[in-house]
Parts: C-alpha cells; sequence; structure tokens
C-alpha cells in the first residue's frame, strides 16, 4: 500500500458498488489514528509534511467511498467509463420531462410541506438511480451503463441543492 | 528535527523529559492558560489566585504596557490607549469592524494595500495591529504558565472560534509566533470544550456544542466514539457575542434618557455600565444601569424583560445558525443526545432558554463555560508534546467556510467545500491564455456566496517562472491544501516540464512577513539581552534533539540508505557536533537546519515505511 493505492486498496474493501456505510466509517477513523499529523506532532516539520500527505489522502478516499454517486463514478473511472459530465449532457427525454416538472413546483412552493413532498419526490429518484448503479456495476459490470446513471445522479443531487437553497428563503 | 522518533508503545520517548504544553483559551473578553498536571487539566492562576486575565492591554505613553486587571481599572480613565476585545479585529479590515464610531478607538488603515489591509489602533506607543495587542496577552499567559512550572514551556494549543476564517487563523497563529510561543497546533473552540466534556463525561454519540462568547459566536455538531472527535458540521457567526448584547442594551438605555455617548471615555463607561447590568441581570429581574458620563450621569432601571426583548434578534440570529449546522450534518434535532454550553454569555437565561426549547431538553452545563474551552485545549496539547503516548485522542475538524477562487466575470469557483474533514487538498489545472507567458494570479476567497464581492478575501497568489510556451500549452496544477489547523497553502507545478512556480502571496487582511519580523526585532515583549542568551540555550538543546533522533533513526533504519547518502549524513552530523558549542545562535540554528534539511528525504522514507506497516496490519487484522 502506498499513497498511489486506489481508495478501496487503502481501506482495504473489494473493490464494488455495495458497501457498509459504518465500515467505511470504522476504517476511515482507524486509518486516520494511524496517520494523522496530530500524531506526529513532536517530530518535526519533516514527519509532519509526510503525516498531511497521508492524512489527506485517506480523507479524499473517505469522502469519495462514503458518497454513493462519487463511489459509482470513481468505479467507473477505474474501469474506463469517465462521467465527463460536462461534455455528456444529452439525458433520456423522460427524464428531462421529469426534472422541468421538478423544477416547476419547485418555482410555485410557497410552503414548507410542499418542499417537503419534492425532497419525498427527488429521494425515491435518488434510491432508484442508486440501486440501478449496483445493478449495473456489480452485476453485470456495465461501466458506460452506470456512468449514465451517475450523470443522472448528478442532476438530482444539484436539484437538491436547490430545494435546500428555496428552504432557507422560506425559513428565514 | 525532521526525524521519526519511535518509542515503545505506551512510553514517551524520555520519561524523564515531561513538557510543559498547555492549552491557551485566547477570548474576546477574558482569556485563560490550562496544563494537565498529574493527569488532571486545571486552569492555571495567576500570583493572585485569579484564573481569568482580561484580554485588555494598555498602552503607555514610555513604551510600557498594563495587561489583564490593571489595565481594565485603567479603562474610563484612558479608553484610547486601552484595548478591549482586539480579538474582533483580527484579521478584518476597517470596514468589517461594526459600528466602529461606538468604539473608543483611532482605526487606522494601512495605505498601501488594496483592500485597505488589517485595521490598527493609534496609541501613545503608536499604531498597534490586533495582532500585537492579542501577542501582549498570549505572552502574559506564556509567562504564567513558565513560572508555575519553572521551566521553559515547549509549547501551546491555542483556541479559535470554529467560525474564523483563514485569515482570523493566521492573524492568531502570527500573535503566537510575536509572543514566542511554539504553535503545537490551532483548535476550534467548541472542539476543544467537546474534549474536556466527552472526556469527563465518557460521552459517546452526537453532541451539539453552543458557545456564545464575548465577540464570537460558534455552533459544532460532533460524534464521539471511543476518543475520536468527529466534527460533523459546524456554523456560527464571527461577530455575534455577549458585547453585541452590551452595545444593544447600553443604545437602548441611552435612547431612553434622550442621552448620547460622544467622547472615548463615555463610550467606555457605557459599554462597561451595560455589561455589568447585564450579568445582575441573570440573576435577578431588575438591575440598575449606572454610567457617568462627561455630560450627565445616566441612571436607569432595567427589567430583564426589557433586556430580553431588545436583544431577541441576536439570539435568534444564533439560532438560525444552529439550524443550519443541523441541516448541514442531516441530522434532526431529536438525533442530538446532548447540548454543552460554552461561554459566557450562554449564563444568560433566554439564552438557555432557547437552546432548550429548540432541542427540547436542559443543556449541559456541569463544566464551567468559562474554562471548558482551555481545559480541553490543555489535554490535546499535553498529548501533542508527546507527554501522553498512551492517549487515543484523535480529534477529526472540519473547514468551516468554502474555498473558491475567482474566475471569469467575479464568478467563485469552489475547491473545498464547507465542513470538510482537514487537513484536505484540491487540486486544480489552469492554463495560460498568452504567448510567452509566465505568470499567473489567482485570488482566493472564502465564503457561500457565487459572487466575489459577496465572499471574504483571502489572498492573492502569483505564481512566476512558468516556462514560456504557446497560449494554452502551459498546464499548471495548483493545489489548495488545508492544513489540521485549517490554514490555506498553494503550491503550484507545470505539469508538462515539472517546472514548480514560485508563489508569492498578498494576503488580504494579513501581515507579511516582513512587518512580522519587524515586530519581532522591537524587542516585542520581551527583553532583547534576556532573548539572546536564551536563544543560544534553545537553539543548542534543538541541536542535541536532533541529533539524538539522526543517530536513533540512523540505528533503526539506516538500510534504507545508501553509502553515498549516509556519508552525506554522517558529515552533517560531524559538523552540527562541532558547531553546537558556538556561541551565536543563528550558528548553531544553521548547522541544525542542514541536518534536517539533509535527512528530510530520509525521514520521508521512515515515514512513509512507518505508516505503510501500521496501515497494512489494520487491515490485515481486521479481515
Amino acid at each position: 500500500m502506498n499513497l498511489q493505492s486506489d481508495d478501496f486498496e487503502l481501506f482495504g474493501l473489494a473493490r464494488r458498488f455495495a458497501q457498509e456505510r459504518s465500515a467505511i466509517d470504522a476504517r476511515w477513523k482507524e486509518l486516520q489514528r494511524e496517520a494523522h499529523p496530530d500524531k506526529f506532532a513532536a517530530q518535526g516539520a519533516a514527519a509532519q509534511r509526510v503525516a498531511m500527505q497521508w492524512s489527506v489522502r485517506i480523507n479524499e478516499a473517505y469522502q469519495r467511498l462514503k458518497d454513493p454517486m462519487r463511489r459509482a463514478a470513481y468505479l467507473c473511472e477505474l474501469h474506463a467509463a469517465p462521467i465527463n459530465a460536462e461534455d455528456n449532457t444529452a439525458m433520456p427525454t423522460a427524464f428531462l420531462m421529469q426534472q422541468m416538472e421538478w423544477r416547476e413546483a419547485l418555482e410555485d412552493a410557497r410552503a414548507e410541506s410542499e418542499l417537503d413532498t419534492l425532497d419525498d419526490a427527488v429521494a425515491q429518484a435518488r434510491s432508484a438511480a442508486l440501486a440501478q448503479c449496483e445493478q449495473l456495476i456489480d452485476q453485470q459490470q456495465d461501466y458506460a451503463g452506470a456512468a449514465r446513471q451517475v450523470r443522472a445522479l448528478m442532476f438530482i443531487a444539484r436539484f437538491a441543492d436547490d430545494i435546500e437553497r428555496r428552504r432557507e428563503q422560506l425559513g428565514q | 528535527m525532521a526525524l521519526l522518533q519511535i518509542s515503545e508503545p505506551g512510553q514517551s520517548p524520555d520519561p524523564h523529559q515531561r513538557r510543559i504544553a498547555v492549552g491557551i483559551d485566547l477570548g474576546t473578553t477574558h482569556s485563560l492558560v490550562a496544563a494537565v498536571r498529574n493527569g488532571v487539566a486545571e486552569c492555571l492562576p495567576d500570583a493572585q489566585g485569579r484564573v481569568l486575565l482580561p484580554s485588555v492591554v494598555r498602552y503607555l505613553e514610555n513604551g510600557g504596557r498594563q495587561i489583564g486587571y490593571d489595565a481594565v481599572a485603567a479603562q474610563a480613565q484612558d479608553a484610547r490607549n486601552t484595548i478591549a476585545s482586539a480579538k474582533r479585529f483580527m484579521g478584518r479590515g476597517l470596514k468589517d469592524v461594526a459600528e466602529a464610531g461606538k468604539l473608543p478607538y483611532d482605526f487606522v488603515v494601512a495605505a498601501d494595500s488594496d483592500e485597505g489591509g488589517m485595521v490598527s489602533l493609534a496609541t501613545v506607543d503608536g499604531n498597534k495591529s490586533p495582532v500585537e495587542v492579542s501577542a501582549e496577552i498570549l505572552a502574559t499567559l506564556r509567562y504564567r504558565a513558565e513560572d508555575t512550572f519553572n521551566d521553559d514551556l515547549y509549547g501551546a494549543v491555542i483556541t479559535v472560534p470554529a467560525y474564523f476564517d483563514d485569515a482570523q487563523r493566521q492573524a492568531t497563529k502570527d500573535a503566537a509566533r510575536l509572543a514566542g510561543i511554539n504553535l503545537l497546533r490551532l483548535i476550534n473552540e467548541p472542539t476543544a470544550a467537546a474534549i474536556a466534556y466527552g472526556l469527563d463525561n465518557a460521552s459517546e454519540g452526537v453532541y451539539a456544542v453552543y458557545d456564545l462568547g464575548g465577540g464570537t459566536f460558534d455552533i459544532s455538531i460532533l460524534r464521539l466514539t471511543q476518543g475520536v472527535f468527529e466534527v460533523i458540521s459546524t456554523g456560527g457567526d464571527s461577530a455575534l457575542g455577549g458585547d453585541d448584547y452590551d452595545a444593544a442594551l447600553a443604545d437602548w438605555v441611552l435612547h431612553q434618557l434622550g442621552l448620547r455617548a460622544t467622547t472615548a471615555a463615555d463610550k467606555s463607561a457605557v459599554r462597561m455600565a451595560a455589561r455589568a447590568c447585564k450579568e445582575a441581570l441573570t440573576a435577578t429581574d431588575l438591575a440598575a444601569f449606572s454610567a457617568l458620563l462627561s455630560s450627565a450621569e445616566a441612571r436607569f432601571d432595567v427589567k430583564r424583560s426589557d433586556f430580553e426583548a431588545i436583544t431577541a434578534d441576536l439570539t435568534a440570529r444564533s439560532m438560525a445558525a444552529v439550524r443550519r449546522a443541523l441541516r448541514d450534518a442531516h441530522l434532526a434535532r431529536d438525533e442530538v443526545q446532548g447540548v454543552v454550553m460554552v461561554g459566557g454569555s450562554t449564563r444568560m437565561p433566554q439564552v438557555q432558554r432557547a437552546v432548550e426549547e429548540f432541542f427540547g431538553k436542559p443543556p449541559l452545563t456541569n463544566l464551567n463555560p468559562d474554562e471548558v474551552v482551555a481545559l480541553g485545549a490543555a489535554i490535546q496539547a499535553n498529548q501533542l508534546a508527546g507527554n501522553n503516548t498512551s492517549g487515543d485522542l484523535l480529534l477529526l475538524d472540519v473547514i468551516p467556510l468554502s474555498l473558491g477562487i475567482e474566475t471569469m466575470g467575479g464568478l467563485v469557483e469552489r475547491i473545498v467545500a464547507r465542513n470538510e474533514t482537514i487537513p484536505t487538498a484540491k487540486a486544480q489545472d489552469f492554463t495560460t491564455y498568452k504567448d510567452g507567458q509566465t505568470a499567473l494570479a489567482i485570488h482566493v476567497v472564502q465564503g457561500e456566496r457565487d459572487l466575489v464581492q459577496d465572499c471574504r478575501s483571502l489572498a492573492r497568489f502569483e505564481l512566476r517562472g512558468i516556462p514560456p510556451m504557446a497560449a494554452g500549452a502551459a498546464r499548471i496544477r495548483v493545489t489548495f491544501t488545508v492544513d489540521a489547523d485549517g490554514l490555506l497553502s498553494v503550491s503550484a507545478k507545470e505539469q508538462g516540464s515539472g517546472v514548480e512556480a514560485r508563489i508569492d502571496v498578498k494576503p488580504s487582511y494579513g501581515l507579511s512577513d516582513d512587518q512580522i519580523a519587524r515586530m519581532l526585532q522591537d524587542g516585542f515583549a520581551t527583553a532583547a539581552q534576556d532573548m539572546k542568551a536564551r536563544a543560544v540555550v534553545e537553539a543548542r538543546v534543538d541541536a542535541d534533539r536532533m541529533l539524538i533522533a539522526t543517530q536513533s533513526a540512523l540505528d533503526a533504519d539506516g538500510d534504507v540508505l545508501s553509502p553515498k547518502e549516509r556519508a552525506a549524513i554522517d558529515a552533517l552530523m560531524v559538523a552540527l557536533r562541532h558547531q553546537r558549542d558556538a556561541d551565536d545562535a543563528a550558528v548553531i540554528e544553521a548547522a541544525t537546519d542542514a541536518l534536517a534539511k539533509g535527512t528530510e528525504g530520509f525521514a520521508a522514507q521512515r515515514m512513509n515505511r512507518g505508516i505503510q506497516q501500521a496501515l497494512a496490519g489494520k487491515n490485515v487484522a481486521s479481515l
């Protein structure tokens, strides 16, 4: 294992989409316990620098592994199916129609309860896309197909942020 | 010292050489110093038995200073030269200082900076940066610790509000440097409080720390598991605290009486009267506001209900930050197991009530809210100094505000998102837009808004030394690193040629290296003679430590070195042994630095080997 190891290797996890979140969390803390710069605080600047590189690397891997969308994107990239979200904006018509419906509903929302309804719809769409990712990656090894699901998930995540922002506007 | 010392598990490297390490809570109104003694963290009192040091510095005409209670006593009579609440001006420009006109100070702004730079205060002893004022307070606490232990201080952990931005953190670090303190770590106040609280109560689970101090407000949501203090989210307002409650009360009373405070002495007198009245209202329903102004006596009986009404929006502001922090943590309020109250301002009944109503449970107040931050910092300092190698305390803190860079049209491109665990690093590729371009400017800002003008300018980084190429051909990878103190650094490399770009940093609200060097030269806070003798002793101690560490590293892991590498290190050790008896600290330090530099590669190899083994061991053990 070294600084160039991939996230799964670093965390000692199988290279698949399905993961236990609690296991990732526990491993993250175990690894930080060994490598965090605080552990080497009394040992000078060079030791601090090396420890920080490791600690940064562990945090980077943790950020990717714990978030199912980023984990799926990472697996696609590891298998030569990059997401390239900027170049691949073409989405299925049905998906775009649903996005437009959501956007309209968000613009019209005046009460917290309406936002809650939208939140539920978004959460459902997210779960469905993640289930697809698991199927495509772990069962079918169809990484190009999974990359399409990841692009959909990115749209969904952006919309969820917009709901949050709207909630802040209404709430304060 | 560049080398890793590995000792038996549970043993300190040298049991006889306990290092004096303290935690310092550098507060807006009060500061404290604490240390672990006989396994217990406790605040260190001054000669009169007082643990609190008022964060007030008075500058005198002859270059002398009064610090703490002596300065407080002179506040009314010499308001302009008696600086209180300097923390609120750290890393801040003049336009950031709310209601500067109501403060009894002469603010001055450096003329040579685009953003106006950090404010200074004009005193009879010249212009003083808030960093210098803070350094006086830190130095006073350092002497208190050194007197207590009759030994030199090895280092300190200093606490900052979690919501402090990069400029405010850097200013605090600079103040430590001016005070001659080896800063082991900056840690966030709520996190420090959680350490003291969590370890005291053997708590596990999700806790909120509500920290309302004299000038700042923080809310942190933490998960405590087996010695790991993981901050999930943090929020706050670095300009909301007890001072604002005082100001609101003073304004209201003056308005009721149709009076105005115009002179520095009057402004100072109404502030102090408001604070006394506020504190009295904690225990009673009615208290007198009484201040002697130059024109008249201001006397008014204040009902607690009136005080609560005029400050309700301040309390509401803090609760809005609490809601946002919970949202960021993706937690519901009933998932929070307990709420720890920190900071003297949480004594106000309306604050306790607001917190209790929101979380649906009474807040925890069993530790002294004034002391808990310093105690937690002391526990962390003790561990960082290597006094407690069996300790398994681990802090995983987050960056409070997103970091971004300015792009076309004054828009912000986010580089590091708020609430990401630190340390963290992000790389971004840039290219040139003109043929033969050799320099590139990057403007780094901090904040959550989309426009540069709505965020806080941190610094402008100028990359120089890019090899000349056709426009768009250079690929410059810029790496933004946020260390465990929450401080940003930037490095850059041209990918094709591997050339490291040189980086000049222009902090928007900070001190330049030159300014700090000048302040250090001014014989800051210490007699120059003293410093020289002390420097030689310290340099020798460092040299010896370096030699011992290098020798033991060679004994343990010399096998990774080629004969040539080994010979180079041996030569540097001989040179250092020869120089250590010199009477000039600079000569000794130069030889020590040479050895440190010469062993850096070796140290890195050893560290990597050590960490790799430790991490691999973890994997085997858990498979």
